[in-house]
């Protein structure tokens, strides 16, 4: 019997989904196959990385972030350009850390003007993250809609806790919303049916399917992941058709492995390569999984993703 | 289509003689079904069955072993696309490749440090899988270089030169450390397949593409050989992940027997001398099906991410990874640091000792043995309770290492704090964070 090469056509689609306005928009999603499957159906758009960009300097970070970052972490906007110039973003996320009422507590006036500053410096579309308080992401978001009314954010997290408030504000201002839930395909599916329930269109919504890094439960989110895009393209279904943003920056670098100097875990090896290594391979599993858009932090581990993935495409 | 293990039972010869090494015809049948035994370990089977199982009860997948005794690997064997279906079987070997023309202090540091690439965690020992010595000089010194870094390593060996005579010199020097042969072509396969029956070694069987890959498997069953794995010499990275998914698919939904061998990767080749990419390009053969992986280096920095993310991706979705139960140090603990409890899931076990980490207060963590649920789950399924919560306090000793008597416990079960009370004599219960991640604000507020 003769090989031939087993094709699989699948009856979903991804729903396709905008982000930010005028010639700067990118459209992300769209897929009719299993990641980088393109044998078996159209991948109309590659996955995208968004660099992070904080709302105040952050503090603790190991020297392989610092030192690559470098000035620009005190201003946002300088952050952004970075980002965008130097390190060639195709977006950029605005993680609100400061607004955590357990922290800084900054208002959400504070954020508003934040992030006005980072979508006045780039051109890209902006992403925007709260602290992950249900209560006052709610707030800050509402405001952050208002203030950049038409300019089409992503907003998130919206979670079972506050989505109404953020899927509000989307609706009222022209922007998409990030519905986040707990690693779990049952749960995903229902918070996207309860914001189209608001009246917001299913394409102005992008699931965050709660990710661990390497070493710290991937295997859990690359999961959901892959049963949530199953469920989308083999059984067509449409409420888990909408694309996936994983915010992993975060979760690589607060791992032991990625911050460890070598000097205190010397049988780990180089702590720079080490740390930008497991950034590297928590995003490029991630976007094996399904994830659409990736959230990252350091240049290096932006600049071997962006390879890997077209290599991944050249097929 | 593949029986079920009633119908590969209805064709045995129901005697039970146990035979076949298991103790029953619908043991063994069930066995079959599973892709666990082959059919040719049942001396009695008729003729007339063989005829009706022999394709549907090979396993789809062969499994292949590289090296001698402690550290020999076993690839192959798997049964599904995803490993929500079932878990991955035998997990991807990783190791990494040294130039037989690299000078004797070279050789042996790049074996000392394969050697050297090994972790605990989560209760698995992670480590280097082999060494493949590339021949870039002549045959004696590739023979030479082998028998060096497979004696300093102690690691299986890859042999890698498509040169019927280097390879001969190689196996004539290692051959009874069952390397893997790194590879036939189209133009020397008469020869290295001649040479692995002559060494009974596995193979690996090289062409551009899987259609003519399948080819040369399939000349080398004809030949005898079974343990093969397969390199369909992909030019683009992208080219490597289509033919694996295929390959997969091919051999597991097509039952199509000529691909149904594991896959050999090279990243390197594919990254072109970037030694990220290629290690993103290893994490990418991990995640979707490469069997064996070859890297330039075996660095710690390189080899400890993906060797985790291995570990990730094999791992039984329905049982999760547990910690180990005990109580942990973390930081440098005294006798008047904090004493936090929470439960055995790995995650749960990796995230709050994280958060007490990132602190940067000294502290021991109690890892209760919750048979591997998370605080809430466990506490709902009775394994975290207050009656082995209190039995877990008293056995660990903590007592006697603490001079204060306050056990921290997770926000999540602040209900069970009374109860906890009255079973733990003489120590006084305190709620803690809800979320993992107020832990250090927790801390550094009792810490004044």
């Amino acid at each position: 019997m003769p090989y031939a090469d087993p094709v699989e056509q699948l009856k979903g689609r991804i729903r396709e989904v905008v982000l930010g306005d005028g010639e700067g928009a990118v459209t992300v999603g769209g897929a009719a196959a299993l990641p980088f499957c393109a044998f078996d159906g159209e991948l109309p758009h590659r996955p995208v990385i968004a660099m992070e960009v904080f709302d105040a300097a952050p503090a603790g970070w190991p020297a392989a972030l610092t030192e690559a970052l470098g000035d620009v972490m005190g201003d946002p906007a300088a952050w952004a350009k970075a980002c965008v110039e130097q390190y060639g973003a195709d977006m950029v996320c605005v993680q609100l850390a400061s607004t955590d009422p357990n922290g800084a507590n900054a208002s959400p006036d504070d954020a508003a003007a934040t992030v006005r500053s980072v979508v006045d410096a780039v051109s890209v579309p902006v992403v925007v993250y709260g602290c992950g308080n249900a209560d006052k992401d709610g707030e800050v978001l509402k405001k952050v809609a208002e203030a950049l009314s038409g300019v089409r954010l992503a907003l998130g997290p919206a979670t079972e806790d506050n989505y109404k408030a953020i899927t509000a504000a989307a609706l009222g201002y022209g922007h998409v919303v990030i519905a986040e839930t707990p690693i779990d395909v049952n749960m995903a599916k229902q918070l996207n049916i309860l914001i189209t329930q608001m009246g917001l269109d299913a394409d102005r919504i992008i699931i965050d399917p709660s990710t661990g890094s390497v070493g710290y439960g991937i295997e859990y989110g690359y999961t959901v992941m892959e049963r949530l895009r199953l469920a989308a393209l083999v059984q067509n279904d449409d409420m888990t058709q909408m694309p996936m943003i994983c915010n992993l920056g975060k979760e690589a670098w607060r791992t032991k492995e990625a911050r460890a100097p070598q000097d205190e875990e010397p049988a780990w090896g180089d702590a720079h390569k080490r740390g930008i290594l497991w950034e590297a391979t928590t995003a490029i599993t991630l976007a094996l999984g399904g994830a659409d858009v990736l959230i990252m932090r350091h240049p290096a581990a932006i600049a071997t993703v962006r390879k890997a993935i077209d290599g991944l495409l050249s097929q | 289509m593949a029986l079920t293990g009633l119908d590969i039972f209805k064709q045995m010869p129901k005697t039970n003689c146990g035979d076949c090494g298991v103790p029953t015809c619908l043991a063994f049948a069930m066995k079959l079904a599973q892709g666990g035994a082959e059919l040719e370990q049942c001396p009695h089977v008729s003729e007339e069955a063989r005829a009706v199982l022999g394709e549907a009860a090979t396993p789809p997948m062969r499994g292949v072993t590289v090296g001698m005794g402690e550290n020999a690997f076993t690839v192959g064997e798997e049964t599904v696309l995803f490993r929500h279906d079932k878990t991955f079987v035998n997990p991807c070997a990783i190791g990494a490749s040294v130039d037989s023309g690299a000078g004797d202090a070279e050789l042996d540091a790049m074996a000392a440090a394969a050697k050297a690439a090994a972790f605990e965690r989560v209760q698995q020992h992670l480590a280097c899988g082999f060494v493949a010595v590339r021949s870039t000089a002549d045959a004696a010194r590739f023979a030479l270089a082998a028998a060096r870094v497979g004696e300093a390593s102690g690691l299986p060996l890859v042999l890698v030169s498509e040169d019927p005579e280097h390879m001969t010199a190689a196996l004539d020097a290692v051959g009874t450390a069952h390397p893997l042969i790194c590879a036939a072509t189209a133009d020397n396969a008469d020869a290295m397949i001649a040479l692995a029956q002559k060494h009974s070694c596995p193979l690996v069987i090289r062409a551009a593409g899987l259609a003519a890959v399948s080819e040369l498997t399939e000349k080398a069953a004809a030949a005898g050989l079974k343990d093969l794995i397969i390199d369909s010499s992909p030019a683009t990275s992208g080219v490597a992940l289509r033919d694996q998914v295929f390959a997969r698919r091919a051999a597991l939904k097509g039952k199509f027997a000529a691909l149904g061998y594991p896959v050999i990767a090279f990243p390197g080749e594919l990254a072109k001398g970037d030694e990220m990419l290629e290690a993103v390009f290893a994490a990418v053969g991990v995640a979707k099906y490469a069997s064996i992986i070859v890297l330039s280096g075996p660095e710690a920095w390189r080899m400890l991410p993906l060797l985790v993310l291995r570990q990730n991706i094999y791992t039984d979705p329905q049982r999760p990874m547990q910690a180990e139960s005990k109580v942990y140090e973390i930081g440098a603990p005294g006798s008047d640091s904090p004493f936090f409890i929470t439960t055995n899931f790995s995650l749960t076990y990796f995230i709050v000792s994280s958060e007490i980490e990132a602190s940067k207060i000294s502290a021991r963590l109690g890892v209760v043995d919750s048979e591997g649920l998370s605080v809430l789950t466990a506490w709902a399924a009775g394994k975290f309770v207050p009656e082995r919560i209190a039995k877990f306090v008293r056995d660990s000793g903590v007592a006697e290492v603490l001079s204060h008597r306050n056990v921290i416990i997770p926000g999540a079960v602040a209900q069970i704090s009374g109860e906890l009370d009255e079973e733990l004599d003489g120590w006084n219960v305190v709620v803690g964070p809800y979320e993992a991640a107020d832990i250090p604000a927790f801390m550094k507020a009792r810490a004044g």
